[in-house]
């Protein structure tokens, strides 16, 4: 598999300040790639040095197999962006802001592209309107379909959902599902936790230098061990102790009435601790596994890394 | 080219919704027509003409030989209309220089220059855009007030022998020649600064800070420390090609992608 977006060991300083520390990814095409991190950790300046706007202090990188700093024009024509904020001409028309940044990207057929994306995005509507105008969310969208114009390969989106409401943000959501089915590569810069478990097929959690990356799932299961929990009518210290038995059992303790059980493979091991419970007389109302979530992760992350810094 | 003139385009459409910009490009050259047009003929009506040249000798020597050999009334006339014409230099340096300064700093101001420099446009090509958006409308302007200037002193003296050295090649250079190098060190000049500002304020500061030399030079004229002959407009055309020349090359130098997104202030 071709991979899309490469960097080396690539990190950005502002005077002392390090915003970016040797940090290596490499996605391959196709793949939806969520980069997190708190406000600060250096997300931005990643994608703007993704886009050679600005040039990392060392290391290298590459997008679309072309080379950052020295092919950048090959890289803007193949790379869509979304920055930060979304930069519209507020005096121009919506139709008129798209039709001007499609003659800076060379767009062949310009009036079908822009008449596509608006009505993909529901702006088709209002093309004649003044940018100024539009609420948030619409200048939001607006600026994805200028991202999208030229059809880049590579997309690099900086917080996509941001300021949309919840029909709006799905709608880009799903909509960012179909890029990926097209085959496009999208790097995804969130704090949005639940939309990057989502979305992502991998995700980096990142404050200035990298602290993990993996699939959502890897993750969850990397950090913590999996557990299930059981709600009986009267759950009883006598269960748990003779659930305790179980070599496989990491731990059991009574809540209320639910016993919740941490083990590493709940699949497996599941229905012998049903039938333990059953034979001891036990009435399971129901079974459910508690999920962590990205959030879970991400905050153990970023504490971590946090308390780390204060002990140095 | 054609994403330069995209750009034009595009400022155009954006720039002339601006009214200070309006203002600065309607107001600016009727003002700069009238005032000298009654001023000539209130001294055509009240004989103050004829008053001056009775006392021709009081001119001046120096002052004299630029009139080139007119009679007494015409000479007056002419150190008048002279005094005026100059005001027509400063026009092409303030436009550019106001629209310039308000593309570049409400780019920033507005956060579209991001997008705008990671689309494939070199920066040779949004600077000649920006450039050409700023240039061709002041020298278009200076050029038709130059021409309604002739225009209305012909109607109001008649005086064919002033208008004819009006129409003298040191005008003809002055207007054609300078005023353009004029407009295109007004534009490098906003560029420069307004790639050091983010206040569209200051913006508007930087245009009354281009004219400085010009009004020095109309100054130095008007004491009689430089004379205003051929010569020396070739020389001032001269110098201002060369200054025009470093300055681009500075204001390209400047305009660097990084710098002008980093050093928000
Ligand atoms: N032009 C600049 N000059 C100096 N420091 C900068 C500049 N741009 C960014 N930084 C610093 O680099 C660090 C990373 O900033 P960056 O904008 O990349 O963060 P981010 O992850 O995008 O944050 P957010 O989630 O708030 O958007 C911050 O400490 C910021 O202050
Ligand atoms: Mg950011």
């Amino acid at each position: 598999m071709t991979e899309m977006i490469v960097t080396n060991n690539i990190s950005k300083k502002f005077g002392e300040l390090t915003a970016v520390d040797r940090l290596n990814i490499s996605i391959p095409q196709g793949e939806v790639f969520g980069l997190l991190g708190p406000n600060g950790a250096g997300k931005t300046t990643t994608l703007r040095m993704l886009t050679s706007l600005i040039a990392p202090t060392s290391g290298e990188a590459s997008v679309a197999g072309y080379k950052v700093g020295t092919d950048d024009y090959e890289i803007r024509k193949n790379v869509g962006i979304l920055t930060e904020s979304p930069g519209m001409y507020d005096r121009l028309s919506a139709e008129r802001n798209l039709a001007f940044f499609a003659s800076l990207y060379e767009v062949e057929d310009p009036d079908t592209q822009i008449k596509k994306y608006l009505q993909m995005l529901g702006l088709w509507q209002r093309r004649r309107e003044e940018v100024g105008t539009f609420s948030k969310g619409m200048k939001q969208k607006l600026a994805i379909a200028r991202a999208l114009l030229h059809e880049p390969r590579v997309l690099l989106l900086d917080e996509p959902t941001s300021g949309l409401d919840p029909v709006a943000a799905k709608m880009v959501r799903d909509f960012i599902s179909e890029l990926k089915e097209e085959g496009r590569t999208i790097m995804i810069c969130t704090h949005n936790l639940d939309e990057a478990d989502r979305l992502c097929d991998r995700v980096a959690v990142f404050q200035t230098e990298l602290l993990a990356l993996d699939t959502p799932a890897n993750l969850r299961r990397q950090l913590y061990e999996r557990s299930v929990v059981f709600h009986l009518s009267d759950a009883k210290e006598t269960y748990a102790e003779s659930i305790r038995k179980y070599d496989f059992v990491r731990s059991c303790q009574v809540l209320d009435n639910k016993l919740v059980i941490s083990l590493p493979d709940p699949e497996e091991r599941n229905p012998e601790l049903v039938n333990l419970l059953v034979k001891q007389g036990a009435e399971i109302q129901f079974i459910g596994e508690i999920r962590h979530s990205l959030e879970d992760v991400y905050l153990h992350l970023i504490n971590n890394n946090i308390k780390e810094e204060i002990n140095e | 080219m054609n994403k330069s003139w995209q750009v034009t385009l595009k400022e155009w459409r954006e720039v002339f919704k601006n009214k200070m910009v309006l203002y600065v490009i309607v107001f600016m050259p009727i003002l700069f027509i009238l005032i000298p047009l009654i001023t000539l003929y209130q001294m055509s009506g009240s004989g103050a003409l004829s008053e001056m040249a009775g006392s021709a000798d009081q001119i001046p020597a120096e002052m004299v030989s630029m009139c080139e050999g007119l009679s007494g009334a015409a000479c007056a006339q002419y150190l008048v209309v002279i005094q005026f014409l100059l005001l027509f230099l400063i026009m092409p340096v303030m436009i550019p220089a106001t629209i310039a300064s308000y593309s570049i700093v409400g780019e920033k101001s507005t956060k579209t220059l991001e997008p705008l420099l990671a689309t494939p446009i070199t920066t040779i090509e949004l600077l000649l855009g920006k450039s050409m958006a700023a240039v061709i409308p002041a020298v278009t302007v200076t050029w038709i007030s130059f021409v309604a200037f002739i225009v209305g002193t012909i109607i109001i003296l008649g005086n064919t022998d002033l208008v004819t050295l009006i129409l003298s090649p040191m005008w003809l250079l002055l207007i054609f020649g300078v005023a353009p190098l004029l407009s295109v060190f007004g534009v490098s000049a906003a560029v420069m600064i307004s790639t050091r500002v983010n206040d569209p304020r200051v913006a508007e500061q930087i245009p009354s800070l281009v004219i400085i030399p010009l009004i020095g030079l109309f100054m130095a004229q008007t004491f009689g420390l430089i004379q205003m002959n051929l010569s020396v407009t070739i020389w001032i055309a001269l110098i201002l090609l060369v200054i025009d020349i470093v300055m681009l090359y500075i204001a390209t130098q400047l305009f660097q992608r990084e710098k002008i997104l980093t050093k928000w202030k």
